[in-house]
């Protein structure tokens, strides 16, 4: 498997002298392609912002993220956020829907900042729609959707920008046990792919089985890894 | 990799907004009022003002000589008779004729008084004369004629017809024309138009009867010269737009209506600005961590930017025409109840209105541009 990004020694703290709150220490790792790679641990041990360190949304104070063999946050700010609109898919917690578009809308908006036009957007987001098995509900706004099909919409949108790097942060937290395994499941079966890598923030350990490989911290420092549920130790 | 800004963002930013019915159309009403408010303030105050000056554009003479004191045609001083031949000697005057302009009673057949203001024009030109609907102008000249203007205010005249009589100051009076003019009077009364000698004999005067002297110049350029002459005589010589300025100068300047119109209109201004910022800013802050999500996927600030400013402009707009049309419609509706209503809408107050509209628009949008613009997208991870 090939490297998707590399974390060199990454470094977050906030705040400055007496106030400054080491988040993040000296953190390296790889993500392949084709793998899911899971940041576990617990509150305030620092997964979320290495995650939002990796996806180009939280610059580190030292270290390096290495995507495609230049440093990430050696670019400029358009560089950055074009960085995240091709290269990362988001798939947030609250799912951040937009409940004055449809779902359809909803999904196409990667599309429509990449200057896709309108009405062929809305065809491509059919289609991811289709992926996600929620065809059926595009003209609907997101509000009348389930918890689970709402995670399926913003996977949907997250995949819409046919992104190399999956983000997913905590993706069962507002979701029952069944519903999450679920998803992670269909996450595993039809998203994943040999030219994706998928990272998931999570400390939910019901859904461990479906990890390649489990990243455990603590207090800001990666404390170790380890093969997922699929795989022997 | 770059891109410029597109369509499909501001379509978003349109459904965003427009999807949000009821902050959308708190928007609207907000800023619909501040508009109508503006352009009704400041469409009445130019229909005062233009009434104001009713005399001077409906008799249409390009130069005006009157007493400096003058500052509106109601309060005419009026000038002796040398004043007339001295202007008639000036070089660059091509003719100069007398106006009788002043305030008479007249006496219905119903036995009820009226005010009227009666003009007299020169007997020999008839300079200055209204274009008739019915009638001669010619009989004019017959015993006790008068022509009636037809406007708003006729019918305090009692509707009178051709060879209707009256009274005026104990002499009698004969319609023997009706006519239209450009612009009625500010003042609610009628206008009987006379020759200046029955003018001067029917109507108790002062030692001096000429209210105004209109001069035709030989040509634009002798103007300047006119009024210098006329000024070493000790009087004043305006153009038509002067005059009309000076008038307009005493209502603004020297009588309460421009303080109050400048005080509602910025009052409507500040309604309106306050409500639509509220609730833009409002609008913004519901919608805030949406478009630090849209910044997570990679929408650029000036993206983001141009939405907001998208939205306030898209909304004032909106506003704006929905509140010119309203009032337009009300002053029609007025019109119609009210034939004498002084309110007139002009390019200076659509564009008034307009300016104060993107005002509005640019310090809402602010508000909203600096809260987008300071959201970080971790805060969206953080929650």
């Amino acid at each position: 498997m090939s490297t998707a990004l590399q974390a060199v020694r990454l470094t977050k703290w906030f705040g400055e002298g007496e106030a400054r709150t080491l988040a993040v220490k000296e953190v390296s790792f790889e993500a392949s392609f084709g793998e899911i790679l899971y940041i576990v641990g617990p509150s305030g041990s620092g997964k979320t912002t290495l995650l939002s360190m990796i996806s180009g949304i939280l610059r580190p104070n030292e270290g390096q993220v290495l995507v495609e063999g230049s440093d990430l946050w050696h670019q400029s700010d358009d560089a950055i956020a074009d960085f995240r609109l091709h290269k990362v898919g988001f798939v947030f917690q609250d799912y951040h829907l937009f409940p004055r578009l449809t779902t359809a809308e909803n999904v196409a908006i990667p599309l429509i900042l990449k200057q896709v036009p309108w009405n062929e957007a809305l065809v491509r987001a059919h289609g991811f729609l289709e992926v996600v098995g929620l065809a059926n509900k595009a003209e609907l706004p997101p509000v009348k959707l389930s918890g689970g099909e709402q995670q399926r919409v913003a996977i949907a949108r997250a995949i819409a920008s046919e992104p190399d790097i999956m983000i997913f942060d905590e993706p069962t937290a507002s979701l029952d046990g069944d519903t999450g395994r679920k998803i992670v499941s269909f996450v595993k079966e039809h998203i994943l792919n040999a030219r994706r890598c998928i990272v998931i923030v999570t400390h939910d350990s019901r859904i461990f089985e479906y990890a390649d490989r489990i990243m455990n911290m603590e207090d800001g420092r990666l404390t170790g890894i380890a093969n997922g549920g699929l795989h022997e130790s | 990799m770059s891109r410029a800004a597109v369509p499909g963002t501001l379509k978003i930013a349109f459904k965003l907004l427009v999807n949000d019915r009821g902050k959308f159309a708190a928007l609207l009403v907000g800023i619909l009022f501040a508009v109508f408010l503006m352009i009704m303030m400041t469409s009445m105050f130019s229909g005062i003002l233009k009434r104001s000056s009713a005399t001077v554009l409906n008799v249409g003479a390009r130069v005006w000589i009157m007493d400096p004191a003058v500052n509106n045609v109601a309060s005419s001083i009026p000038m002796p008779d040398y004043v007339l031949d001295a202007a008639r000697s000036i070089p660059g005057v091509k003719y100069a004729v007398p106006l009788y302009s002043s305030v008479a009673l007249v006496k219905l057949r119903g036995g009820t008084y009226q005010a009227a203001t009666v003009i007299g024009l020169d007997d020999a030109s008839l300079f200055g004369r209204p274009q008739l609907l019915q009638g001669n102008i010619q009989d004019i000249y017959g015993e006790n004629a008068f022509v009636v203007v037809k406007d708003a205010e006729f019918s305090k005249l009692g509707n009178p017809g051709l060879g209707s009589e009256f009274e005026i100051n104990d002499h009698r009076g004969k319609i023997v024309g009706i006519a239209h003019v450009a612009t009625s009077g500010l003042f609610g009364i009628p206008t009987l138009y006379t020759t200046y000698s029955r003018a001067v004999s029917y109507i108790p005067s002062m030692r001096y009867t000429a209210a105004f002297i209109l001069v035709q110049p030989k040509s634009d350029a002798a103007i300047p010269a006119i009024q210098k002459a006329v000024a070493r005589l000790g009087y004043q010589a305006l153009t038509e737009d002067q005059f009309v300025q000076k008038v307009s100068d005493f209502y603004i300047y020297q009588t309460g209506l421009g303080t109050n119109v400048l005080l509602m209109t910025i009052i409507s201004f500040t309604v309106g600005l306050s409500i639509s910022a509220q609730t833009f800013y409002t609008f913004i802050l519901e919608n805030l961590e949406k478009f630090g999500a849209l910044k997570a996927i990679g929408a650029k600030g000036r993206e983001l930017v141009l939405m907001i400013l998208f939205q306030a402009t898209f909304t004032a707009l909106t506003a704006y025409g929905l509140g010119v049309g309203l009032a337009t419609l009300l002053m029609t509706v007025a019109r119609l109840r009210l034939p004498g209503y002084a309110a007139e809408i002009t390019y200076l107050n659509l564009v008034l209105a307009f300016v104060m509209v993107l005002v509005i628009a640019a310090i809402s949008s602010l508000i909203g541009i600096r809260k987008v613009i300071r959201i970080e997208p971790f805060d969206i991870f953080r929650g």
